[in-house]
């Protein structure tokens, strides 16, 4: 039984590329590695969101009306739902003039519990560390 | 010898990112390392067959092909991705194969070493 740590970074526009919904859907489908791996292995999928990549994290994305898809934001709320971990870069919140009401932190509309954490930038790097793999996105 | 996981998002002839990752793969397989090559995005069209030699474009499938054959390279397409993008499984180069994402994070469970190579 072993459990490996895999750290996304999101450090990608929202909607410019692809690369941030990727990486939000690729931490999600965390959830059903299970049926290629031996019993107990777990694969834990954790989200950074930092320099531009906080941006993905705010409320009120227009996808479906502007792109006909969903937005990031409803990515967001599904891996927070799954109890997947959150943090975003307090510095780079602060950079673009937001607020944490200004963000998606939970999924309560969906009945998850799970919350997103604004933490400094140190946070971020200890999490980093703490992991097995990192993913830059 | 150990095994490698590489992922990559980016696009293929649009980019030379994804001709760095057959690279790299190249690279760890002569090496004897055993590498797991994960194309998601854009990326996914390295896996489609029919591609052709243009001088003035970058052609990987030829050294996809060759580290397929001499093993130790899989090479595997995001199944979402090719669809979404009109790539269907009739479609795919021979030795490559198709999953979903989770498959990527089952060959990143035992790898000794990840490496995304994410944009475009």
């Amino acid at each position: 039984m072993a459990t490996t740590k895999m750290g996304f970074i999101i450090r990608s526009l929202p909607y410019k590329t692809e690369a941030s919904r990727l990486a939000l859907t690729h931490a999600i489908a965390s959830q059903s590695v299970e049926i290629y791996l031996a019993d107990g292995d777990l694969v834990e999928a954790e989200l950074f969101f930092i320099g531009d990549g906080v941006l993905n994290c705010l409320k009120k994305q227009e996808a479906m009306k502007h792109y006909g898809n969903t937005s990031i934001a409803m990515h967001l709320e599904n891996a927070l739902l799954l109890d997947l971990k959150v943090l975003i870069c307090k510095e780079d919140v602060e950079k673009f003039g937001l607020a944490e009401d200004m963000l998606v932190m939970d999924a309560e509309s969906l009945g998850g519990e799970t919350k997103a954490a604004i933490v400094p930038f140190s946070e971020i790097q200890k999490a980093m560390e703490a992991v097995n793999h990192l993913q830059m996105c | 010898m150990g095994k490698l996981t590489i992922g990559c998002f980016s696009s293929l002839v649009g980019s030379l990112s994804l001709d760095f990752a057959v690279k790299l793969s190249e690279a760890a397989v002569k090496k004897g390392h055993k590498v797991d090559l994960w194309l998601s995005g854009n990326a996914v069209m390295l896996s489609k067959k029919g591609q052709k030699a243009f001088r003035d474009y970058s052609y990987v499938q030829k050294t996809v092909d060759e580290l397929i054959k001499a093993g130790n390279l899989q090479v595997t397409a995001c199944e979402a991705c090719a669809e979404a993008r009109g790539y269907h499984k009739e479609d795919t180069m021979e030795g490559c194969k198709r999953f979903s994402m989770d498959w990527y994070l089952a060959s990143c469970f035992d790898a000794d070493r990840v490496l995304l190579i994410g944009g475009d």
